[in-house]
């Protein structure tokens, strides 16, 4: 069965400005699929591409078989989207809110009549379905959003940074949810900055300005970097950061409390490293090295990548 | 005093930036004083004139020569009887009619008093007074003239009274030229074009403030089904305000509804679809409600000034009637008040009703042009 999004060389500019630049990748089908990158790398301008809102200026996507230029509206009646606004009509109930999505998606009358109540119970909002949109907390507000977006059963799900605002509990009942939809068979494609979320994410596209960086797992991903971690306490952190920065095989050093999350690059082992530099004794307390995680690579991938943008 | 500076000088930095606000800042007294200054201008001259002579004499194509001459008659053709009266007034081909009976000028030479009679439209209290008042000066002078000929002529005082042309106006619509009679059909085209208008374009530009309007567009809903669905619920809305304001109008200041209000309802659809287009065609250009409100407030200014609701359109210089003609208000105004006031019929509304479905033509079609299910 053919992947349920391909895209080839997609482009996209605003005048001057080059938002995505030729950024190629497949998502099969069940997968959550992650696009992760910085504020303005152009997670969301793909994703609008791949809805059929936004023209791509050069290359191309298919959707669920469907080309995204040129037929738009069929690739619009097999997706569900859901924006970190959430794009609750936010003086309507709960209840008047997926009734209204449930129509736009074209559901009949019927369908609608046993629709409603049956998703409005699965999300457990049934004891809140006469309540005004607009009271609801973040974490509700979200579960309706995803409720009114996949009202239609669609087989695809864009998720455009979709746990924005929402506090860790409900972050995490979110992620459960939707590894449920996938696992269900239906694919997911969700934009985020929060690395912890990448690492809950099948597959990973990393972007940055505009470009596709690296595809895969997020072992592979994490992998491909070729870093080494380590955890150093110290008491003075930011003396131990002046003295750590500067040396040639430190790609990162990060501050955590009275700790420091120390990079390195070619097989370096970070916490030798720390002791030559920082000197033995009351200077280097508790040291020991760490599996690298999502955000260590990301970090990597974005110094290396200016590394390579100074060097040209 | 630097902290008050720091608001000022933020403030200023956000009026320049805010581009249509300063456009508004700068536009609108010149606009305001161009509006008023045309519109504002009672000196009814250029009135459309139709001659029922029954005489066919030198007198009487003399008297409507001299009419002419005045500058305050246009005549725009000739009629015979008063049913062709009525219909031109009805169908705002003219709005005074000179009538002329038989044997005028053989009774005014033979130096017997004649009247000649002026039908005036009172729909419009304004345009009465200025038709009338010159029609009877020139009828006096004329009188005047002809005695003293008359005197020279046979060498002897005139025993007969010396006003032998008497001018009598009739007027027809309004006799008793009340105001509200003028006003209250206007109105409803008023309320209808502030209320359709602001509230389209505010209801889109609530959907994009709020990103519900993203939701919509990367739904698989058409844009017609979109923006048909959108304005269904605002046609009733213009219905029931032409409903409550005539109703009113009618109940309290005792305005007659002479014409038949089944076609004036269904001649309404016309207009409330050229507001709606208009409100749409705004919504497409506003980012924000703010700004759809200031555009609604920009367009009513020249409707209600320029389209002949509070001065007379007859008063107005051609650029201020030139640009009047492309508001659909001024054309919908002839209809309410032709079929209000004056029991206009369909046929004799046909040339308004040509122009509002041209006008609300062409804006659907620039608003489906602009209107795309795409972001950018």
């Amino acid at each position: 069965m053919e992947d349920p999004v391909v895209a080839e060389g997609l482009s996209r500019n605003f005048g001057k400005l080059v938002a995505v630049s030729d950024v190629s990748f497949r998502v099969h089908r069940g997968e959550i699929f992650g696009l992760l990158g910085p504020n303005g790398a152009g997670k969301s301008t793909t994703l609008r591409m791949l809805c059929g809102i936004l023209d791509p200026s050069s290359g191309r996507a298919t959707v669920v078989g469907f080309d995204v230029a040129t037929e738009p509206e069929q690739v619009k009646q097999n997706i569900g989207y859901m924006t970190q606004r959430f794009s609750l009509y936010e003086d309507l109930t709960v209840e008047e809110n997926l009734r209204f999505y449930a129509g736009i998606y074209g559901l009949s009358r019927t369908e609608r009549r046993a629709r409603v109540p049956e998703e409005l119970d699965r999300a457990g909002l049934t004891e809140r379905r006469d309540q005004i949109s607009g009271t609801l907390s973040g974490g509700w507000k979200q579960r309706l959003a995803l409720v009114c977006a996949t009202v239609h059963q669609p087989p695809l799900l864009f998720l455009d940074e979709p746990t924005a605002g929402v506090d860790p509990v409900s972050r995490r009942e979110f992620w459960a949810h939707i590894h449920r939809i996938a696992s269900a068979g239906t694919t997911v494609i969700v934009t985020t900055h929060y690395m912890d979320e990448a690492e809950r994410c099948h597959r990973l596209a990393f972007i940055f300005r505009g470009s596709l960086l690296d595809i895969g797992t997020p072992t592979e991903v994490i992998e491909r970097r070729n870093i080494r971690v380590g955890v150093i306490s110290t008491p003075d952190v930011a003396a131990a950061m002046d003295l750590l920065t500067p040396h040639p095989a430190i790609d990162e050093v990060a501050p955590f409390g009275d700790r420091l999350r120390l990079a390195t690059l070619g097989g370096v082992d970070p916490v030798a490293l720390a002791h030559e530099v920082l000197g033995a004794g009351p200077s280097v307390g508790d040291a020991r090295e760490v599996a690298p995680n999502v955000e260590d690579a990301f970090v990597a991938m974005v110094h290396s990548e200016a590394r390579n943008g100074d060097g040209s | 005093m630097n902290r008050m500076l720091a608001i000022a000088w933020k403030e200023m930095i956000q009026a320049r930036r805010d581009r249509l606000t300063m456009g508004m800042m700068v536009g609108l007294p010149i606009l305001q004083l161009l509006l008023f200054g045309y519109a504002i201008n009672t000196d009814v001259r250029h009135i459309a004139t139709v001659i029922y002579d029954q005489d066919h004499s030198a007198e009487s194509r003399g008297f409507v020569r001299r009419m002419e001459a005045t500058g305050f008659y246009d005549v725009v053709g000739h009629v015979d009887g008063y049913e062709q009266i009525g219909v031109a007034l009805r169908s705002r081909e003219a709005m005074v009619a000179l009538v002329v009976p038989p044997r005028f000028g053989a009774e005014v030479e033979a130096g017997r008093t004649v009247q000649l009679q002026l039908v005036v439209d009172g729909s419009d209290p304004q345009v009465v007074a200025a038709a009338t008042d010159t029609a009877m000066s020139l009828a006096s002078a004329r009188s005047s003239v002809l005695s003293v000929e008359r005197l020279q002529r046979l060498g002897q005082p005139a025993a007969a009274p010396t006003q032998v042309i008497a001018l009598e106006p009739a007027i027809w619509y309004n006799p008793d030229l009340r105001t509200p009679v003028f006003i209250v059909p206007g109105l409803v085209g008023v309320i209808l074009t502030m209320t359709l208008v602001m509230f389209t374009a505010m209801a889109i530009a609530r959907e994009r403030e709020r990103g519900t309007l993203e939701q919509l567009i990367v739904s698989p809903i058409r844009s017609t089904e979109l923006t048909v669905g959108k304005l269904l619920p605002y046609i009733g809305v213009g219905y029931l305000q032409m409903t409550l304001v005539l109703g009113v109008g009618s109940w309290v200041f005792d305005v007659p509804i002479v014409g038949s209000i089944g076609l004036l309802y269904l001649l309404s659809v016309f207009f409330i679809a050229a507001s709606l287009a208009v409100g749409l065609l705004f919504s497409t250009l506003a980012k924000t409600q703010q700004q759809a409100m200031q555009m609604s407030f920009f367009f009513l200014l020249p409707n209600i000034l320029l389209s002949g609701f509070m001065f007379p359109w007859e008063a107005m210089p051609a650029p201020a009637r030139w640009l009047s003609t492309i508001l659909p208000l001024t054309h919908y105004l002839r209809v309410i008040r032709g079929i209000v006031l004056k029991g206009a019929s369909f046929a004799e509304l046909r040339g308004e009703l040509i122009w509002l479905a041209g006008l609300t033509l062409i804006l659907i079609v620039v608003v489906s042009m602009r209107f795309q299910k795409k972001l950018d």
